[in-house]
This record gives structure tokens, sequence and C-alpha cells, in this order.
């Protein structure tokens, strides 16, 4: 849509071309955030909706798969956000790593579909009760100043102010962790990479067999076999 | 008299000349570019199909497709066109959405990948901040494809062959981030622009493949492994599973796979010339003025267009040689046990990309 209006008097060629780009510029940018709050909806419906379907599901393997899709919706909502660096560390680590190997899980355990017609009343008094708890919660922790995304207060006059100093040099998100990550908050990533490795050290822990028992393979000892030593001719 | 305007504004300007809106033509300028990259892209397979027929049969002294069209240019198209007609079964007792979304799981990252490839210092479809990072990031959903194929199946060698792939899939995307991640510490960004541009000083001395050998050999192997080529070419091993997760698939979804295949093959060995050999820039050092054609000073737009096709040329003969190693490597080298791909994985290529990492960093504390 555009913004039509009469100019009185004569003006130069530059100030009414410039005018005209300000208009296009306002007009383009109400059509984006139109567009973004589009996108916001689209991503935040199919989020509930499959975090809904995660737990509704009669196959393990498809409650996993839903629980993909919610990631993938949030990574849309981070990149809504600005954050482009953690939308796709969500995609590297929760969908590609975490994801994955919650599906290796549930295909190879024999786990069988279950029947939730009847039981599916059973929780609902507790559940329901601290279902109930968690929503007033976060309705009383959410507030319009804390989510810049969501379209309140749209109109032909909503102002918005900008960050002269960002245009001119903007540090990408990854710079700005950097900066803050490892210098202000060094602890806290070095007490999180002690945690990885108390995680690692008991899985392989759990995992590891005696290794004097086991049969290995060694291509060197296969490979100096010699028939003299091996085959004795006994009779 | 020098033109301000870019191609881009000409185009958009004489189609605004016709009578289309701008909202519409933006949204066509969009639709075009990807549209033209995804044509570019798919011709490329093409090529790539005869070149691996051609060079295939070379090695093992045939001649290989010599029928369809002069020197079996056409075979490729063929090929498609046969699968493309064919029946498209799906299994009774297979799960019938996952046995159909896994094929599109496994196509669609990457052909997403090619967002990020510039093949010149403006052709380039998205120029993110977070460029190579984005392919990265893209390319772990493949597994997920891989596994759903597999699962859907209803059959245990489709099964078995899926938690292959994704074991493998899995298994080489670490050393593969790690390398490309000291890529991006040696040209202070992760922009695909930024790191070719920071190759551009010294011709080919200025390279990459110098600064990080080891890095390359990393990435060389972790991208043989991500595309499923020989030698780890397990999940398809045509000797043991049939055919893998792919057994069950026929007509256009197995053309997804095979698509799949070689566009991965593709944009890997896009990516080796853009990480490590230089880009689109004419590599021979302090030779800088051979490139730039001053054809007529009043008359930029040529200038402009040539310089941007011999761009293009450059980078697909440089990623031509990336194509003939990956295709020497398939049909010389034998396969590789699951067993032993892992152990290369977790216990060879990951530590060595640590050291890798380390070193590189090392180097740049030290020499600043």
């Amino acid at each position: 849509m555009y913004v039509v209006r009469k100019f009185r008097g004569k003006l130069s060629a530059d100030a009414a071309r410039s005018k005209n780009i300000y208009f296009l510029f306002t007009a383009n940018k109400i059509k984006r955030e139109n567009f973004t709050m589009i996108l916001f909806y689209v991503f935040v419906v199919l989020a509930l909706v499959s975090g809904a379907m995660v737990i509704r599901a009669k196959n393990p393997v498809h409650s996993v798969l839903f629980l993909i899709l919610v990631f993938c919706n949030t990574s849309g909502l981070l990149v809504l956000l600005g954050l482009d660096f953690f939308a796709m560390i969500f995609l590297v680590v929760y969908v590609g790593a975490i994801a994955v190997l919650f599906l290796f899980v549930v295909m190879m355990l024999h786990i069988r579909i279950e029947e939730i017609h009847e039981n599916v009343l059973r929780y609902l008094p507790v559940g329901g009760i601290i279902g109930l708890i968690f929503l007033l919660e976060i309705f009383l922790m959410v507030d319009n100043d804390y989510i810049p995304i969501l379209p309140t207060k749209l109109s032909a006059t909503y102002l918005t102010y900008t960050v002269y100093a960002g245009k001119i040099h903007s540090w990408t998100n990854l710079e700005t962790l950097g900066n803050l990550l490892y210098t202000t908050y060094f602890f806290l990533f070095l007490v999180s990479s002690l945690i990885l490795l108390v995680a690692l050290i008991g899985a392989i822990v759990l995992t590891m067999h005696k290794t004097t028992k086991v049969k290995r393979q060694d291509v060197f000892i296969q490979n100096a076999i010699d028939f003299q030593n091996t085959i004795k001719k006994v009779r | 008299m020098i033109s301000n305007t870019s191609l881009k504004d000409n185009f958009l300007s004489f189609f605004f000349s016709i009578g289309f809106s701008k909202n519409f033509l933006n949204f066509l300028w969009i639709v075009f570019s990807i549209l033209l990259l995804m044509l570019g892209v798919t011709i490329g397979v093409l090529v790539l199909v005869w070149l691996e027929r051609k060079i295939s049969a070379a090695i093992q002294q045939r001649i290989g497709p010599e029928y369809a069209g002069p020197l079996g240019i056409i075979q490729a198209l063929a090929d498609g066109i046969k699968l493309f007609f064919k029946e498209d079964i799906i299994p009774t007792q297979g799960d019938a959405w996952l046995f159909n979304i896994g094929p599109v799981l496994v196509l669609i990252p990457v052909f997403l990948s090619y967002l990020v490839i510039p093949f010149e210092s403006n052709i380039i479809l998205a120029n993110f901040s977070i460029g190579v990072f984005f392919w990265i990031a893209v390319s772990s959903v493949v597994p997920l494809g891989l596994l759903m194929a597999g699962y859907g199946s209803n059959n245990k060698y489709s099964f078995l062959g899926g938690l292959r792939a994704a074991a493998q899939s899995i298994s080489y995307e670490i050393p593969l981030a790690l390398s490309v991640l000291s890529i991006a510490l040696l040209s202070n960004s992760l922009s695909t622009i930024d790191i070719v541009e920071a190759q551009s000083k010294y011709g080919f001395l200025s390279w990459n493949l110098w600064r990080q050998p080891i890095g390359f050999l990393i990435f060389f192997i972790a991208s043989l492994a991500e595309c499923e080529r020989l030698p780890f070419d397990l999940p398809e091993a045509e000797e043991e599973l049939v055919a893998g997760y792919q057994t069950e698939y026929s007509g256009m979804k197995f053309a997804f796979f095979y698509l799949a295949s070689y566009l991965n093959l593709l944009v890997s060995s896009l990516f080796v010339t853009i990480l490590f050999l230089g880009g689109w820039h004419f590599s021979i050092p302090f030779f800088f003025s051979f490139k730039y054609f001053e054809w007529d000073l009043l008359n930029n737009a040529v200038n402009y267009v040539i310089n941007t096709i011999i761009g293009i040329v450059i980078t697909l003969i440089k990623s031509y040689l990336f194509l003939f190693i990956s295709i020497m490597t398939r049909w010389t080298l034998p396969r590789i046990r699951i067993d032993q791909l892992l152990n290369l994985g977790w216990k060879f290529l990951l530590p060595i990309a640590l050291g890798n990492l380390l070193l590189t960093t090392s180097f740049q504390l030290f020499l600043l």
C-alpha cells in the first residue's frame, strides 16, 4: 500500500525523490512488520500444536519427530528475534544431535505402541492444577515489553527508536557472544564444560567392558601369521 | 561518466516501466534468482553424473555412456526421465508418512545450502553473517531423513542401513564443523564472501589450503563421509545391504536420494573452493591486471558482466578439481567397515580436528 501525498509548492527533484523513498520505506516497513507478525503466529501455533502432539502421539517415534518440529519452530522464532547464530545452534545441537540420538534409542528399543484410550483422565486433577499454576506464572512474568516481537502497538504512527551507532559497525551475534561468554561469564562457561565432562565420564563408565576377555582384531598380528607356526603336522 | 546503477536496479526498472508494482518486482527478483540457481545446480548435477560415469569408465578401462547423445551427454537426463515415469511403491505395513517425508528431508537441506555459496562477489543468494555455519546447521537435518527413510520401510535391511547412515552422518559432522571453525578463525568471519576475500591478496599463495593443510584433509574426508561416497559407502553398500535405506524406494523418491547425493557432492566441492582454494579470484599472484578487462570505459556494464562470468567460470573450474579427486577416490579405494568408519570419525579425525583448532588459535595469538 502506498501513502500518497500532494506536495504544495515546488520541490527540487532530490527532495521529492527522498520523500518518496521515505514513504516507501515506511510502507515497506509496515509490510515487513505484517509479514513478521504472520510468521510469528505461524511458528508459535506450529510449536504449540507439535508440543501437544508429542504427548498425544501413539507411536513413540512420532513423538520424537514432533519434538523435532518443536525445536525447528523455536529456531524460527529465534530468527525472528534477530538471534541468527542461536537459531543455527538450535538446529545443530538440538535437532542434529539430541533428537537424532533420541530417535536412535526409540527406534531400537522394543517400545510397544500404547493405547491411550483408557487412563487418559487419570492424571487430569493433579496434572491440571500444576499446568494451571505454570500458566499463571507465565502470564505474570510476560509483559509486552519483554517480548518486542508481539505486535501490540502496530499502527501507522508506530515510533521506533534507532540505535544509530549500531548502523555504523554492528557486531554479529557471534562477536557479542564471544565478548561476553569468555570474559565476564567465563566461570559459567567452565562450570558447564565440567558438567558435560561428568556426563561424558558417566557414559563411558556405564559402557566400558573388561578389555582382557574381549576378542579384538589386531591387523598386525594377523599379518604376521606364519604358516610354519600355525599349521603343525600331527600324524 | 560512470553509471551508478547495478544489474538488479536495471532489471527492476525495466520491468517497472512495463507496469508491474514494486512489491511484486522485489518478490519476482527473489524468485527469479532462486529459480536460476536451482536450474544451474540441476544442470550441474547432470554434468556431474556424466562426469562420474565417464571418469569411472576411464579408470576401469571401458567407455561409459555413448549412445544417448554425443559422448553420452544426455544419459543422465534419460535416467532422470526414466525414474520420473516409474511406479511409486509404498510398503503397506511401513509407516507411510515417514516413508514419504524421508527423501524430502534428505534433499531439501542440500538445496538450502546453495543459498550461501558465492560464485562471484555479488552473485550470492543470501549473504548471511553466519554464512558457512548455516550450511553446517542445515545439513544436520539430513540424518533425520535417513532415519525416517530406514524406519518407515518395514525392512530389516533398510532399518540397519538407515541407522548406519545416520551414525555415519553425525559422526563426521563434528570434524567437519571444527575444520570450518578453524577457517573462520583465520578469516575473522563466518560469512563466505569474507572468507574468500581474505584469500585474495597474493593469488594462490594466500589460499587457505597452505594455511590449513590438516584442516583441508579433515574437511575432505569428512565431506566424503557426509555425502556417503566411497570409501564411506556403507549405508548404500551395494553388495551387503541391497541398497541400504534406499531399498524400498522407487521412482521419484529414489531419484531424490540419487539427486541429494550428487548435489551434496557438488556443494561440498564448491565449499572446498570457497574455504580453501580462494573462490572466484583468478589465482595467479600479482597478475591481477589480467582479470579486469577495460573494454570500454564508457560502458561499465559489459565490463561488469564479463568479470562476473570469468569469476563464475573460475569457481567452477576449481570445484571441478575436487570433484575429480572425489570421483577418482570412489573408484580407487575399497569400502571401509562400519566399526572402522566410526573409529576413524571419533578416535582419529575428532582429536586431529581439535588439535588443528588448537594449533590455529595458537598461531593466531602468536603472530598477532
